[in-house]
């Protein structure tokens, strides 16, 4: 098997005396649909901000190989927007759209890394630059209307509803063309109908060969989608498998619910 | 009648110029939260930067177009590196500490370069070339509009015209946008934080550096200091029209341009800043924010 897109191995993150990663190892392949779950304060959310250059992780490393790549680049301690640049793309568990910008420029704001453009370009208007801005304006729409938002392209975001906002969000993060998609707890304060739309939009997407990784407690939509699921509690991995080597792993029900006294 | 349109028209004028130097602050203030007070000095920079320029392209012996055009680009460039490099020197290295701590390292830089002007070049002041010839056809309303208020008028809705553009419609300007609204996030779609804060106090400096050239020859004299109270001026417009808000600093600027010259015209001109001020302070008591500023609510 070729390198996984992402390696994560021995992540550990401390915040002053509190370890939140202690020594974590994961990997996602090409084409894959890998679930990380755990209870509330596992360091799911944590785990993201450290591989996406929010926090610089205390020890280990996350190493990245693109497609074509011989050899895995680090991304341990990179800026935010060149992890990007590299192509990592992820979503919020609470939503951070750009309100108040239209949902069509809250897309091509996800263009951003892929162009250059700069001041010279911008006053004075050359080919190029025009060029640029309107293969940036058709690929932002095309990716509205795989998220179903077309319609709304001119709308500002802040009125989207709470569903079309997580679709947006998908859709800015499809827009730096990432090679591995991070999904924070995407279906979060869904209703079921929203949920299995959601469902779909990810297999539709993963469909294309792109790699995804998301956090979410929704266990349907976790069951219904990985290929792989690793699960965290308190900073540690406890399993890893298959959805159903997961639903029968007494770890992870310990984990969820608790240690049986009687046992 | 004539003398309320004379005033009227001196007031948008004066208006005009102070829009120029108040976008910077506005601009920046949005995009980093910080009041750069090394603006102003910017500004004067511009203005020196164009006198030398232009006295020696007409000692060159070229056509005054010619010198207005080149001027003014030079003293836009010269002033957008010294906004750069003050930002790259004097506020980047602070982008984390206290909120105190860049302020007073702007003022700190504005004295800095007002001494530092004072020295490399003079205390006195200098005559400033006429750049703006009187027109032929401005004859018949010359007691009322100077042709030069009318250049600094059309230069001004150009430029504004320009900087509207590039912040709705290009890649740079939505970029810019987005910093201002969550710089975490725009750093995770991929934008280059660093290289949008310069932008921006490139795309100021420039701004203010035209203003400066325009003043100048307006007036006819610069020294060292012009930057000083011309930019706590420009400082005020910003908040008096909201600052972060593109359109109030330039709505604020015209309308303390006019307070300034109706206050000239029908009291004396000694008064003309105590209403200029006791608008501020009038405006802030009854909308805090500022005119089309929105109240910021506390990120949590």
């Amino acid at each position: 098997m070729s390198n996984p897109i992402l390696q994560v191995s021995g992540l550990t993150m401390d915040f002053g005396g509190i370890r939140a990663l202690n020594k974590l190892d994961l990997d996602v392949h090409a084409g894959e649909i890998v679930a990380l779950i755990g209870p509330n304060g596992a360091g799911k959310t944590t785990f993201f901000n450290c591989v996406t250059g929010i926090y610089t992780p205390t020890a280990g490393d996350v190493l990245m190989t693109r497609p074509g790549d011989k050899k895995p680049i680090s991304l341990k301690g990179l800026k935010p927007n060149y992890v990007t640049q590299k192509g990592l793309a992820r979503t919020f568990q609470n939503i951070r759209l750009f309100s108040k910008m239209t949902v069509l420029e809250n897309v091509m704001i996800g263009r951003h890394c892929r162009t250059k453009a700069f001041i010279l370009g911008a006053v004075l208007r050359n080919a190029s630059t025009r060029r640029e801005e309107q293969q940036i304006a058709e690929m932002s729409y095309s990716l509205l209307e795989k998220v179903k938002l077309a319609d709304l392209a001119n709308e500002l975001a802040e009125n989207l509803s709470y569903g079309a906002q997580r679709r947006l969000e998908i859709a800015r993060a499809l827009a730096t063309e990432p090679h591995l998609l991070l999904l924070d707890e995407p279906a979060a304060g869904m209703n079921p109908q929203e949920t299995q739309a959601l469902i779909e939009l990810i297999r539709e997407i993963s469909s294309d060969g792109q790699a995804i990784l998301l956090i979410e407690h929704d266990m349907k939509l976790v069951m219904a989608l990985s290929d792989r699921i690793y699960v965290m509690d308190y900073g540690k991995k406890i399993a890893e498998g298959n959805p159903e080597q997961i639903r029968t792993n007494p770890e992870v029900i310990k984990a969820y619910l608790g240690e049986d006294v009687d046992a | 009648m004539d003398y309320f349109i004379e005033l009227f028209c001196s007031g948008l004028s004066r208006g005009a110029i102070y829009a120029l130097i108040a976008l910077g602050y506005t601009m920046v203030y949005g995009i980093i939260g910080l009041i750069n007070f090394a603006h102003g000095e910017i500004y004067m920079i511009g203005a020196f930067t164009s006198f030398i320029v232009a006295t020696v392209l007409s000692i060159l012996g070229f056509p005054l177009l010619a010198i207005v055009a080149l001027s003014g680009v030079a003293a836009a460039v010269w002033a957008s590196a010294y906004g750069y490099t003050i930002e790259k020197i004097a506020y980047k290295p602070l982008r984390h500490a206290p909120r105190l701590s860049p302020l007073i390292s702007a003022i700190g830089m504005s004295i800095f370069l007002q001494n530092y002007v004072l020295l490399a070049q003079t205390s006195d002041f200098l005559p400033f070339p006429e750049l703006i010839p009187d027109f032929e056809f401005m004859e018949p309303i010359a007691h009322i509009v100077g042709s030069s208020d009318i250049v600094i008028f059309i230069t001004t809705a150009v430029v504004m015209a320009v900087l509207t553009y590039v912040i709705k419609f290009t890649r740079i300007g939505k970029a810019m946008r987005a910093t201002a609204q969550d710089r975490t996030m725009a750093m995770l779609v991929g934008i280059n934080v660093n290289n949008i804060i310069s932008a921006t106090f490139i795309i100021g400096s420039a701004l203010a550096a035209i203003g400066g050239l325009l003043i100048a020859s307006h007036i006819g004299q610069i020294n060292f200091y012009i930057g000083f109270l011309a930019g706590i001026k420009a400082f005020t417009a910003a908040v008096l029209g909201g600052i972060g808000s593109i359109p109030g600093a330039v709505l604020g600027s015209f309308i303390l341009g006019l307070t300034e010259s109706f206050a000239t015209g029908y009291v004396s001109s000694d008064y003309e800043d105590v209403f200029a001020f006791s608008l501020l302070v009038l405006i802030l008591l009854f909308k805090p924010s500022g005119l089309l500023g929105k109240a910021e609510t506390q990120k949590v």
